[in-house]
């Protein structure tokens, strides 16, 4: 295990009860705590890269948090080159991986994207 | 008169709470969904917390100075608030989820601004850094106070500067291991700008016990703290799985025969700060020459009506970010810097700028960290341009131009539009080229857009007409 969401009986700043939010990633059903950003909804399930450079199609996923590198960025809802570690998650947000590698084919966003 | 003031961290704060209490209209800009900044970033109130305090420092004066501003009928607060561009027609702003799409279109009047847009994280490179796993200091850092997210199980914390120890404290109030922070400055050299003109530090005693409370708190969580040494590489499949550290000599070369690896499965680094100053340059401020937006004593920047605050100014923490935020906002709303109100807040801007000073020579950055890059090292993540690929341009282009230099590598030219690797490729580059460093007097500072914006968000046409 890498990163993770941190257990709230160890927690110590004494969490209240929190929500749980549910969004789509890459098909799968992922859960998070509502509040937190897409970014800390992946890395929470274990997701450590998602998106593909544009010349060596390597692996990115966060690295600065805070809306400046654009390592993390995903396609959100249809929409590409998304933040992710700036965008709260909301019930439903469908992520996909991202490519930016010419050689790769993009895939056609799914038509039940809300 | 309204002031429009840029960025809601504690500059921003002081900035806007100093011009409310001249009686002056305020808008208060910022991107993130909720005030404070990076350094009080904070969860949603959607995630209510008895002992929320334990990640921050000075958490009731920002929860005080956020009351005083929600609840000041002359002070509009605009969150989600992205200002992608400034021109004479004013300040350009997109409102709406970051990255859009359909962001409601803005624009302020520039005549009176208070740009208070913060730092963030410089990392060097490292042979591993794009492995994931890898995080910024302030990524790391953000994931715990925002998302309560551990970046890992066993994490290290390595570059240099006191910020690395409220990083690493973090981690540990979110249950991850530290099984160390690697602080490259030796300790001969941080002990002797401490030590110097002693009473100069009179009254920084606040900084002191926080020193006090730090070690205290490494003891107690069992976090080693060494220094002269750095993380010279980062080795994994996947993944971060271990690191190799290194003595570093006062330049920050390593020290051959010194290394040993670590076994981790995050690393956080972070080697100082980069101001953010594409605003204050859209807006014509001048910057000095340390790079820092130019500023009086009044905290007024080169151009009339425009005042800057805190990390742009030059790096010095909350503490001096505070009061350059009280002095800039309380000009800004027309008082004067003679003003008796502003007493307390000169006097001890003076003292934290000394303060800062000593950080600053420290800390600063080895002229021979590159020594532990490799040729296959990725400088800019963005585009994948290796050491060697860069050297390369460099030698067979023969070039003394940045822009040049970047057109021919790609080096700077991804979506982060070089924010990550800038400085990096700027002093690497300027090493190489022949004589005098790099000619064209072009940086990596200037972006006419600020944030990226989808094109559809500019249509004139858009929801206005729509939805009429």
């Amino acid at each position: 295990m890498t990163a993770h969401s941190v257990d709230p009986e160890k927690d110590p700043i004494r969490p209240g009860s929190t929500n749980v939010v549910t969004i789509v990633v890459d098909g799968a059903s992922v859960t998070g705590v509502r509040g937190q950003t897409l970014a800390g909804v992946l890395l929470s399930a274990g997701y450590v890269s998602w998106r593909g450079t544009s010349r060596g199609d390597r692996p990115r996923g966060l690295f600065c948090g805070i809306g400046v590198c654009f390592d993390c960025v995903a396609v959100v809802n249809g929409l590409s080159d998304v933040r992710v570690c700036q965008r709260r998650a909301d019930d439903g947000d469908v992520v996909t991986f991202q490519s930016d590698h010419p050689d790769s084919s993009v895939e056609e966003q799914s038509s039940d994207a809300p | 008169m309204k002031i429009v003031v840029i960025g809601a961290g504690p500059a921003g704060l002081a900035a806007a709470r100093a011009a409310l209490d001249a009686n002056q209209r305020v808008v208060l800009l910022d991107a993130a969904d909720d005030l404070g900044g990076q350094y009080w970033r904070h969860l949603p109130s959607s995630r209510p917390s008895s002992n929320e305090a334990v990640l921050h420092h000075q958490w009731t004066n920002f929860v005080e100075l956020r009351a005083r501003l929600e609840d000041d009928p002359l002070c509009e607060v605009v969150t989600s608030a992205h200002v992608w561009a400034i021109d004479r027609a004013g300040i350009h702003v997109l409102v709406g989820p970051p990255d859009g799409p359909d962001r409601e279109r803005r624009t302020y009047p520039t005549d009176a601004v208070v740009v208070a847009t913060g730092a963030h994280d410089r990392v060097l490179p490292v042979p591993g850094w794009e492995l994931p796993g890898v995080y910024s200091a302030g990524g790391a850092q953000a994931l715990a106070k925002g998302d309560r997210v551990a970046v890992g199980e066993r994490v290290l914390v390595a570059g240099s500067g006191p910020f690395l120890l409220p990083v690493a404290l973090s981690l540990a109030n979110s249950t991850s291991t530290v099984v160390g922070v690697v602080e490259a400055s030796r300790a001969r050299r941080v002990a002797s700008s401490w030590a110097a003109r002693p009473w100069e530090l009179v009254g920084a005693r606040t900084k002191v016990a926080e020193a006090g409370s730090y070690a205290r708190e490494f003891a107690r969580h069992r976090i080693p703290y060494v220094m002269g040494r750095a993380v010279t590489a980062i080795h994994g499949a996947e993944c971060v799985e271990s690191v190799t550290i290194a003595a570093v000599d006062s330049s920050w070369a390593p020290i051959v025969g010194t290394e040993y690896s670590l076994a981790v499965d995050a690393v956080c680094l972070g080697h100082g700060f980069t101001p953010r100053l594409e605003l204050a340059i859209a807006l014509g401020c001048q910057l000095n020459d340390r790079r820092f937006v130019a500023i009086d004593e009044g905290q007024r920047t080169s151009v009339v009506g425009v005042y800057a605050a805190g990390e742009i100014t030059g790096v010095g923490g909350a503490d001096l970010a505070l009061v350059e935020g009280t002095i800039a906002g309380h000009l800004a709303a027309g008082g004067r810097l003679d003003d008796e109100v502003l007493g307390q807040a000169r006097r001890h801007r003076a003292t934290w700028r000394r303060f800062a000073a000593r950080l600053d020579v420290a800390h600063a950055i080895g002229e021979r960290w590159s020594q532990w890059l490799t040729p296959e090292t990725t400088i800019c993540r963005c585009e994948d341009v290796t050491y060697q690929q860069l050297r390369t341009v460099a030698r067979v282009t023969d070039s003394s131009g940045l822009r040049s230099l970047k057109l021919t590598s790609r080096a700077g030219l991804g979506i982060c539009q070089g924010r990550t690797c800038g400085r990096t490729i700027e002093s690497l580059l300027g090493a190489w080229s022949n004589e005098g460093g790099l000619i064209d007097g072009v940086t990596t500072d200037r972006r006419p857009i600020a944030v990226p914006v989808r094109l559809g968000e500019l249509r004139v046409d858009s929801r206005d007409a729509a939805t009429d």
